[in-house]
């Protein structure tokens, strides 16, 4: 069980070390990464400048949703980058062979298989939402709300994580990773982002977040 | 050799490419699946705001369904991937190979980005619109339903607007494409193009929507023409004497963009080196 651990950590910093070699493309991808994934924070700054309130959610609400889910859709995002290209990269071109004949599980090399690094673009765009939300919000930050904080954090990541370990999975038969799984991933962000009840009754702040 | 006189070739490059292009059904599938899923998504956040406007906003709610329909159904004919088969051209260093033929580089590779916008389009394109047209009022969403342009003369229009937009997004494709020469990478220059698009073409969100004093740049930049322009002529939201107008500078940032990357290739070409043997 240590000696998987260290593995673990041991396979991901050789990964960070192979994408440290490659300094300039690095921090390009990280800032490409923050501005294609901050977008998405200007079109809820502009609806909410637009419209004002939604009904008894305002901005500093929702910036707190789109933080949580967009960090942690990020963590899940770098860590989870075996998975993701299971189907393409390790099923159809028969280097998943490769990884049987290891004296391991095959599920725990390919979650140590790379930690994507440019992903702290989402993370940090997502990170200065969630600190605008929370620095503007009225309620006062105490040890229970961050507690709620981290371990709705925490949630998501692992939701995300199972999701991306399904889509693995299935490219057994289909080969070919599924791009409909990326309904519930990028379309979990894009829904998660907004509070799932908008009528009189709900109140603000009852779940940090949906997932 | 002149343009004019190897015309047929180009129109056959074209052609072979549109048909590869259409074998990929399966990616299609899926892609459609994406795209009904996002549309009722952006459908309900409006729909939420749109429930609870205080002031009238500056786009009726079936605008922004038009908008947003036609959005995810052309969403293939977007700037912001390129053909695969570049990236590999750049990393072997086969593109020595295609600087060998006797054809005009610039348009050669014009006419395979055109079949790799319009192919993926027209596969997406029918079941979305099967879906937002007929299939959305039988679930009896009806203010969700895509509706056909209230005029012909809308139609027309919108017709004409979206064969420039084919062309504003082949133009930005192939200008991502020539910075290769320089880059050997594309994915460096795509991740910061791919934010600009979306934001700016209006696919975040509809770009009257954004504050008004964001509104004068919005509608002098180019992106613009990419979704805004032809989308909202075909709702009405703009009317068709002003159409004209928006069509002339849509066609105006096309001749603008062809020049200047029809200039980059012409400086790649002859500061070229290619590596290996």
């Amino acid at each position: 069980m240590k000696n998987s651990v260290i593995l673990y950590f041991r396979l991901l910093s050789i990964s960070i070390r192979s994408q440290l070699q490659y300094r300039g493309s690095f921090l390009l991808f990280s800032v490409g990464h923050f501005l294609t994934t901050g977008v998405e924070a200007l079109g809820v700054f502009a609806l909410f400048d637009r419209f004002g309130n939604l009904t008894n959610w305002n901005l500093e609400h929702v910036a707190v949703f789109y933080g949580v889910v967009n960090i942690a859709f990020a963590l899940t995002e770098a860590s989870a980058r075996g998975f993701d290209i299971f189907g393409s990269r390790l099923v159809r071109t028969g280097d998943f062979d490769r990884i049987l004949l290891r004296p391991r599980s095959s599920l725990h090399l390919v979650a140590g298989w790379e930690l994507q690094l440019h992903r702290v673009g989402r993370m940090l765009q997502g990170l200065l939402v969630l600190c605008f939300g929370l620095y503007h919000l009225e309620t006062s930050v105490t040890l229970s709300s961050i507690l709620m904080l981290c371990t709705a954090l925490l949630g998501a990541v692992l939701f995300f994580y199972g999701v991306l370990i399904m889509q693995a999975t299935m490219s057994f038969w289909t080969i070919e990773s599924l791009e409909i799984v990326n309904v519930i991933t990028y379309g979990g962000v894009e829904t998660a982002q907004y509070p799932r009840t908008t009528s009189d009754d709900s109140s603000p702040m009852s779940s940090p977040s949906r997932v | 050799m002149a343009v004019s006189q190897t015309l047929p070739i180009y129109w056959v490059v074209f052609a072979t490419r549109f048909k590869t292009l259409l074998q990929y059904r399966a990616a299609a599938v899926a892609g459609v699946t994406t795209q009904i899923f996002w549309g009722s998504v952006k459908l309900m956040i409006f729909g939420a705001f749109y429930a609870n406007a205080v002031t009238a906003p500056p786009m009726s709610f079936q605008e922004v369904v038009v908008y947003v329909w036609l959005g995810q159904v052309l969403l293939a004919l977007l700037p912001w991937n390129i053909d695969g088969d570049f990236n590999e051209m750049f990393r072997s260093g086969s593109v020595a190979y295609e600087l060998l033929r006797p054809l005009d580089l610039y348009v050669f590779w014009y006419a395979r980005i055109l079949a790799f916008r319009t192919a993926p389009t027209l596969l997406r394109m029918v079941p979305g619109l099967i879906f937002a047209m007929l299939i959305l009022p039988l679930l009896g969403l009806e203010e969700w339903q895509l509706h056909p342009p209230e005029t012909f003369i809308a139609g027309f229009l919108f017709f004409c607007s979206m064969l420039v937009t084919l062309l504003l997004s082949c133009t930005l494709t192939i200008f991502i494409t020539g910075i290769m020469f320089w880059t050997i990478e594309s994915r460096g220059a795509l991740s910061l193009t791919t934010g600009f698009v979306a934001i700016l073409s209006g696919m975040v969100i509809p770009l009257p929507l954004f504050p008004e004093w964001l509104q004068p740049f919005l509608n002098w930049q180019p992106f613009r023409g990419l979704c805004d322009v032809p989308y909202r002529i075909y709702s009405g939201n703009i009317p068709p004497d002003m159409a004209i107008a928006e069509i002339g500078l849509q066609i105006g940032w096309v001749l603008m963009l062809l020049v200047l990357s029809y200039t980059m290739f012409r400086i790649a070409r002859t500061k070229l080196v290619v590596q290996g043997g």
